[in-house]
């Protein structure tokens, strides 16, 4: 970790966050709590190789002792000019660089590129195909969840444990994922008009184990964890994000619901068939870090409710509209923008065709991302071991923040 | 009573620990180089190009129409067509090359292929000493016979001969339909030529 001393800035504009006291700027050398022993403020560069920040991220800190007075999030590291590429190659080829923007849920990015190309070409997915979609979704949700909440629990100091138990159950729905399209994390799995295979035999036999199993393991986690007094001295009251400042900055997912604000794109866009299945929305109260860890585990319970739906009412047919074409697809000119709700959050693509066999402009909406922006906001004022916690309970993936 | 969380807490981690020693459910992982995991029916990792009867090079059923060169989305695969002593084409690839170190088994290439000659494989223990020319996967090492084929998708492969011998059968058939109608009418105009003469 580099620690550099910050120099006295010059005055002009607003101070660094401390408010001068006589009326006249001053920002060093300034006087602890007892008037005698002068402290100054301390910039600490935590990342890019920093544990907590789940990727190559630094958060520019200034400290003043342990209290954090300003926090400017760096990105980029990761830049791998996704969008520009997918502008190069034709639409079926930029289904599997889709996979590798929040490379835990490759499923849902999928899904959310195939919605977007489907309205654009007027495709429309058979039966089968959209319930398949919700159940791969749902089960990227608990795989995505389960590794956050072990994250999280893993930053604030429980070594391993959690996450391993996660990771125990995770490994279990990406054997299903395995099975099915063949690779356990870049599934490359949803193209437009459906999807690229049907399920193998005894697929559904085998999802059911995993669903019926998982209410267990969602209750040792519980026990692990919940109730737990040094996670809840960690966790609540801290990095609170009111309403207001999360709707104002277009926060969404999970993020959004734990500080009360009712709004899930399943329910809001009812995209899919997500209108058939009986589901709640949890919400939280408080909007810290608690609520934000809570949200995500009852949102698991809620995946499970769908999941059982789904795999109770699949039907059989065919998983492909016949009018979708693998090789010399060119969807009409125009522009188009569809969204669903990731683990994460909003995830959207929008696409404009010019008639060709690329699309003319390619543009992700990453939930990470825009919910890495008010990382200051919830910081300002807790110590600097919070701030490790606070991003914990964001949910970003690089991969997906710096594209 | 504070403290309580994390007595409930610790039973779980012991029930854990000890279920480790009894209950196969909780034991989760293999020894791995002395364990495999049998690969699944549809796992993925490297292409590799099928070739039909005994021969590597004329069996080979990739005709270089070069569709996976272009849809490959990292563009990791080469192509050459071969030619005969004239210049012209020979629907045979004299260069196929792919980059395992670019490639990201993505599948692309085999789902855009019409003639089902590429495909992917499961071998994962790959690792080479050579960092450029080991990872360069040649069109000799790259040919599989279609047995191995069978060996590692068995359902797929079978799918994939069926509809092979299907076009294959219907292929002939429109040759023969082809002659048939050639017949009749050189009959047909052999017939009409002392009328007209």
């Amino acid at each position: 970790m580099k620690t550099t001393v910050v120099e006295p800035p010059v005055p002009s504009g607003a101070p660094v966050g401390l408010p001068a006291g006589d009326g006249r700027f001053s920002l060093l050398p300034k006087t602890s709590f007892d008037g005698r022993v002068e402290t100054e403020l301390l910039e600490v560069a935590m990342g890019p190789h920093h544990p907590s920040t789940h990727g190559v991220f630094r958060m520019d800190v200034v400290l003043d002792g342990e209290t954090i007075v300003k926090l400017k999030p760096v990105f980029g590291y990761l830049h791998r000019n996704h969008e520009k590429i997918a502008e190069n190659v034709s639409y079926l080829a930029s289904i599997p660089y889709t996979d590798r923007l929040d490379y835990l849920c490759s499923m849902t990015n999928n899904w959310a590129y195939a919605l977007s190309v489907e309205k654009l070409a007027g495709l429309e997915p058979p039966e089968r195909a959209e319930y398949i979609r919700v159940i791969m979704a749902e089960l990227t949700r608990l795989a995505n969840h389960v590794c956050l909440i072990g994250f999280l629990a893993q930053d604030m100091g429980a070594l391993g444990t959690p996450l391993m138990y996660g990771f125990r159950e995770r490994e279990k729905i990406l054997d299903l994922f395995e099975a099915l399209s063949g690779s356990r994390m870049m599934c490359n799995y949803m193209r437009f008009g459906g999807c690229r295979l049907d399920l193998p035999p005894g697929w559904v036999r085998e999802a059911r184990v995993v669903v019926d199993n998982f209410p267990k393991f969602l209750e040792e986690f519980d026990n692990l964890l919940s109730g737990n007094e040094i996670l809840m001295a960690r966790t609540q009251g801290v990095g609170v994000l009111t309403a207001e400042l999360a709707v104002n900055a277009g926060i969404t997912g999970p993020m959004l619901r734990a500080s009360g604000v009712n709004y899930d794109i399943r329910k809001v866009d009812r995209y899919g068939i997500y209108d058939r299945f009986e589901f709640r929305v949890p919400l939280g109260d408080h909007g810290d870090v608690y609520d934000r860890y809570m949200i995500r585990l009852l949102e698991m319970w809620e995946s499970l409710k769908i999941l059982r739906q789904a795999l109770d009412d699949i039907p059989e047919g065919p998983v492909m509209d016949p009018n979708a074409k693998i090789r010399n697809f060119k969807p009409k000119p125009g522009e188009c923008y569809e969204r669903i709700e990731g683990p994460k959050g909003e995830l959207g693509f929008y696409l404009v065709s010019d008639g060709g066999a690329n699309p003319y402009r390619y543009r992700v909406r990453p939930p990470s991302l825009v919910n890495l922006t008010v990382l200051e906001d919830m910081c300002l004022g807790h110590n600097v071991a919070d701030a490790v916690a606070i991003l914990g309970s964001v949910d970003i993936v690089l991969g997906e923040v710096d594209r | 009573m504070l403290g309580e969380g994390i007595i409930k807490g610790m039973a779980e981690t012991a029930r854990n620990f000890i279920g480790s020693y009894s209950d196969p459910e909780r034991l989760v992982t293999v020894q791995y180089p002395e364990e495999h995991i049998p690969a699944k029916q549809n796992a993925r990792n490297f292409p590799f190009l099928v070739f039909d009867v005994e021969d590597p090079v004329a069996g080979l059923r990739c005709v270089a129409c070069k569709i996976c060169e272009k849809e490959c989305p990292p563009q990791c695969i080469y192509i050459v067509m071969d030619r005969d002593d004239k210049g012209k084409p020979c629907k045979h690839p004299k260069v196929f090359d792919i980059d395992v170190s670019v490639c990201m088994s993505c599948q692309i290439c085999v789902e855009v292929c019409p003639f089902d000659a590429i495909k992917m494989d499961t071998e994962f223990e790959l690792s080479e000493t050579n960092r450029y020319g080991g990872l360069l996967l040649t069109k000799d090492r790259l040919s599989k016979s279609n047995e191995y084929y069978h060996k590692i998708h068995s359902v797929e492969a079978a799918e994939v001969d069926a509809r092979l011998a299907d076009e294959k059968a219907k292929a002939e058939e429109k040759v023969k339909a082809k002659l048939a109608a050639a017949a009749t009418a050189k009959a047909a105009a052999q017939a009409a030529k002392p009328v007209a003469g």
